[in-house]
This record gives C-alpha cells, structure tokens and sequence, in this order.
C-alpha cells in the first residue's frame, strides 16, 4: 500500500470496492481477452448482488469489459455505450462456495469467437484478486506488471521464461504456477519489479508450446 | 511505507531537520522508487482531482435510489442567505462536506481519502481554507502529504475500511488526516500535526458502520460533515497548545481494538444501528433489496 492507496485512487464513485474494483475487474478480464468483448455472462456473488445494483457494480463491470478505467466519467452510462458498441450482457446471481463476498464470475466471448471465464474478487480500496482463470486457480492480485503464459505442461518453460526475463533485466517478484491437470494446460503468473518491454512479450508468444501470453500492465502504467 | 508510527516520523523529521511532509515525500520516493518531481505531480493530480469534483457538483442530482442528492446545495443557498449559527467559514465547510458526499453517491468523479465513504472529508477543510487566498497550491500539496503519512500510519496498524473497523475508521481517520493538514497549513510543527490527528481520531472513536441497505448514502453523506468540523477544531486545539493525554500512536492502537470487538452487524453489513431501523426496513423493501 503506497501514499496514493490513501490518497486515491481518483475514481467514479460510490464505493471503492463495489464500483472501483469492479471497473478493473471488467477492465482485466478485457485485457486478458485480448479483443473487443461481444457478449458477456456474468453472475454475481454475496455483497455484488445484494448492493450491487445501488452501488453501480452492474455499471462498472461493462464500463471496464469496454476498456474504462475507474476514473472514467463514462461509467454511469456504460449500459448504452455497451449498446452502441455491440456488446451483449446479462447479469444473474451466483452463490459461489468459498468465494470473497465481492465476487464476479465473467464468461466473456471476444470478436474473434473466443470464450474465456474469470473469477474475481474485490478486496476493497479498489484493489482486486484475479482467483481464477478458466477455471485453473491463479490468485494474481494485478497491482504490479504481470505475465499471464499459458503453456502446455511439461518441463522446461519455467526455465526459458526465466532466462529471457532475466536477459532483459526484469526482476521477479512473485512466480506462481498453477495447472489444470497434469499433462494439460499450464499457466504461469509471473510478477516483476519493472514493466515488461514487448520486444519479451513477442518473443514469449513465439516459443513452442506456449499458448497464450497476456500482459497486465501495474495499475500506475494504466 | 518504512514508518509504522506517527512517532517514528516525527523521529524522523528531527534527525534530518526536515518537516513531516518531507518525510513523507521522502517515503514515497523510495517506496515507489520514483523522482521528486514525478511524486508531487501525482499529488498534484489528487489536488486537482479534489477541486474539479468540487466544482462538478450538481445540486439538482438524486443518487440511483434516489435516497440522497441537493442537501449541499440547500446548504450553501441558507449559507448565502441567512447566519449560520457556525459562521461562515463552517458553513462553507458543511456544504462541500455535503457536496462531495453527495457527488459521490451520484457516481461522480472524487477522490478516495482514505475512502470514497469518507471522501468529502479533506475537500471540505482544504477547498474554502484555500479559497480564501490564505493557502497556495504548494501549501495544500504539502498539508496532503501530511494527510497521506497520518493515514497510512492508521491503515498499517489499524485500518481504513468501514467492513474492518466500522465508521471511525473511515470518517475517523479522514478527519484525522484532515486535522493534521490543517495544522500544517496554520504553521504548526510535526508535534502539533499529530495531536491533532490524535484528538480527531479520539473524538470519533466507536463509530459504527451502518449504511442503510448497504448503500454509501445514509448516514455516510452527513457523516463526511462531522468528519470535516471534527478536524477543524481539533486543528484549532492543536494550534492553541492542546495536547492529547493518550499519546497519537496509542490512540490508533485503541481504534484498532475497538474496531475487532464491533459486532459484525456494525461493519458495512449494513445490518446494524441506523440499517436496522423500521425507516431503513421500509426503505430496503421499496428498493426491493
Ligand atoms: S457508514 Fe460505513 S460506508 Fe458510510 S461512510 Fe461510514 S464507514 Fe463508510
């Protein structure tokens, strides 16, 4: 927690964790797309669906699935910018075990077809936790620079993400990995001190065996 | 941040000869390693952020459930035309306590301090003080820094969120923040900063968390009034020489301790006291909630 974590951030309001948070949910799981969202499912948990609708939780998930940031003073009219933008959306309750009480399950469908689901919880102060990816536990808190990899599972990748980041002087914060099913899909999150320059990025997407490389850039970047 | 007490800074200040904002400043740019410049333009921003929210209030808006809008507008039209019992400078105060309250609720553009519940607190002391001509920009940005290290003091040994330590720890710890600012702002020294942040903090210790329908409307708007009043006479105290008999860091330490024994009813479940009156029932049930 930095100065600006207290003072700050300058948001939309009314609540730092149920519009605020919100926001960046919608805004990561944008980002983690890849592309223009078209449709979206999302089901909200506890406190999300009990004050959401007062607290513009609803407002602030679209408002970020359509790339805003908690500051945007577009946010209270994310539902007819989402209209005019072709993207699709429902909301519904969802009673999630476990979940933190500020919880959103999103199944977004990107303009390319592709489908991703995400799991994520606002902890309050705008600060949220990525939980999970697809289904596979991720626990990514997107405060610093963060390299989402998706690879297959067998041995070695950690090794060659590494080296390359270290070629390039990023230092590693946090290294989480986390698997489906042995054999299956992988991912790694990787935190680092310093922005991730895209020449590694490109370099990442290119390697065998890899599947999918997001970047999510620290919340100052943004 | 490297201090965990408000003592350590003030430690801090004296041994580099340097005043309590500059610690902070200091801190900031070793925590986020980032230059001189490039932390006070992003103080700046919070400045102007705080300003623009001010001068974007519209006094005709109603928040979604319709609970809250136009009292700070109501105030400021009795500001002009009648005598406050508070003077003019209070009721200035009030009115951008409401203000921004309200701007808040009505998905309006503010800033956290330390939260959006408590957001109206620091606007409403530092916009009529600087108003006034008294202040320069340079000034509010320093008494920020000021309000900044107080809070993270309080959000590293207590905490800031009104679901952990119920309202003291939000309206509490803005009107902390606010008080310390005030007296940087009036020439007071590191010492002074922190009795009043004590005294602020003292005088709200046991608020409880009780939004109606869980909302942040009622009672958060007029709460954000008591926060901004609270600070200014503690302000006033800390300039005249009074000092807290409980030292500050202590003071922090027992809003902790009050906070974890608050029944969870009292911590934005919005379960408890005003939340659970018959008026709030109805007003649940009319929203559907
Ligand atoms: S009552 Fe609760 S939600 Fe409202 S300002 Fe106080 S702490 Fe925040």
């Amino acid at each position: 927690m930095n100065i600006f974590d207290i003072l700050g951030p300058i948001m939309v309001g009314p609540s730092s964790s149920h519009t605020a948070g919100a926001v960046r949910i919608g805004y990561i799981t944008r980002t983690l797309l890849g592309c223009k969202a078209v449709k979206a499912e999302i089901g909200l948990h506890g406190s999300f669906s009990a004050t959401g609708q007062g607290h513009g939780t609803d407002k602030a998930l679209i408002a970020g699935l359509l790339g805003m940031l908690p500051d945007d003073m577009r946010i209270p009219d994310s539902f007819r910018t989402a209209k005019e933008e072709g993207l699709d959306f429902s909301f519904r309750h969802a009673q999630i075990s476990g979940a933190h009480p500020n919880t959103a399950h999103l199944k977004v469908t990107g303009s390319t077809g592709k489908v991703l689901e995400v799991l994520a919880s606002s902890l309050g102060g705008g600060r949220i936790m990525l939980n999970k990816l697809d289904g596979i536990d991720v626990n990514c808190p997107c405060e610093n620079p963060t390299l989402i990899v998706r690879n297959q599972d067998k041995p070695g990748y950690v090794a060659q993400v590494t080296s390359l980041l270290t070629q390039y002087s990023v230092n590693i914060a946090a290294l989480n990995l986390h698997r489906e099913k042995k054999g299956g899909q992988a991912v790694m999150v990787i935190e680092s001190d310093q922005p991730v320059p895209s020449d590694i990025i490109r370099r990442l997407e290119s390697m065998e065996g890899i599947l999918k490389v997001t970047y999510l850039m620290s919340r100052e970047e943004e | 941040m490297a201090y965990q007490s408000l003592q350590e800074i003030i430690e801090a200040g004296e041994i580099q000869k340097i005043p309590f904002w500059k610690v902070i400043l200091l801190d900031d740019m070793n925590e986020r390693s980032v230059a001189m410049e490039d932390s006070i333009q992003t103080m700046e921003k919070m400045w102007r952020a705080m300003a623009d929210a001010s001068d974007a209030y519209d006094g005709s808006l109603l928040s979604h459930s319709g609970l809250v809008g136009k009292t700070g507008a109501q105030m400021e039209t009795y500001r002009q035309n009648e005598t406050p019992l508070c003077g003019d400078f209070m009721a200035q105060v009030i009115a951008q306590a409401l203000q921004m309250g309200e701007s808040n609720a009505c998905m309006k553009r503010i800033v956290a301090a330390p939260t959006a519940g408590a957001c109206g607190v620091l606007p409403a002391v530092l916009i009529p003080l600087y108003k006034t001509g008294e202040v320069t920009d340079e000034q509010v940005i320093e008494a920020l820094y000021v309000s900044a290290g107080i809070g993270q003091v309080i959000a590293s040994r207590a905490f800031i969120a009104g679901a952990a330590g119920g309202c003291q720890a939000e309206i509490g710890s803005a009107s902390s923040m606010a008080a310390g600012a005030l007296v940087h702002l009036r020439g007071g020294d590191a010492q002074q900063i922190c009795q009043a942040a004590a005294m602020a903090l003292k005088n709200l210790l046991g608020l409880v968390c009780d939004p109606v329908a869980g909302l942040v409307e009622i009672p958060c708007v007029k709460r954000n009034v008591i926060g901004a009043v609270n600070a200014l006479s503690c302000a006033d105290m800390a300039l005249a020489g009074i000092t807290s008999r409980i030292p500050p860091d202590q003071v922090i330490d027992a809003m902790k301790e009050i906070g974890e024994s608050m029944h969870v009813s009292l911590r934005e479940t919005g379960e408890g006291g005003v939340a659970n009156t018959p008026a709030a029932k109805t007003i649940r049930e009319k929203l559907g909630m």
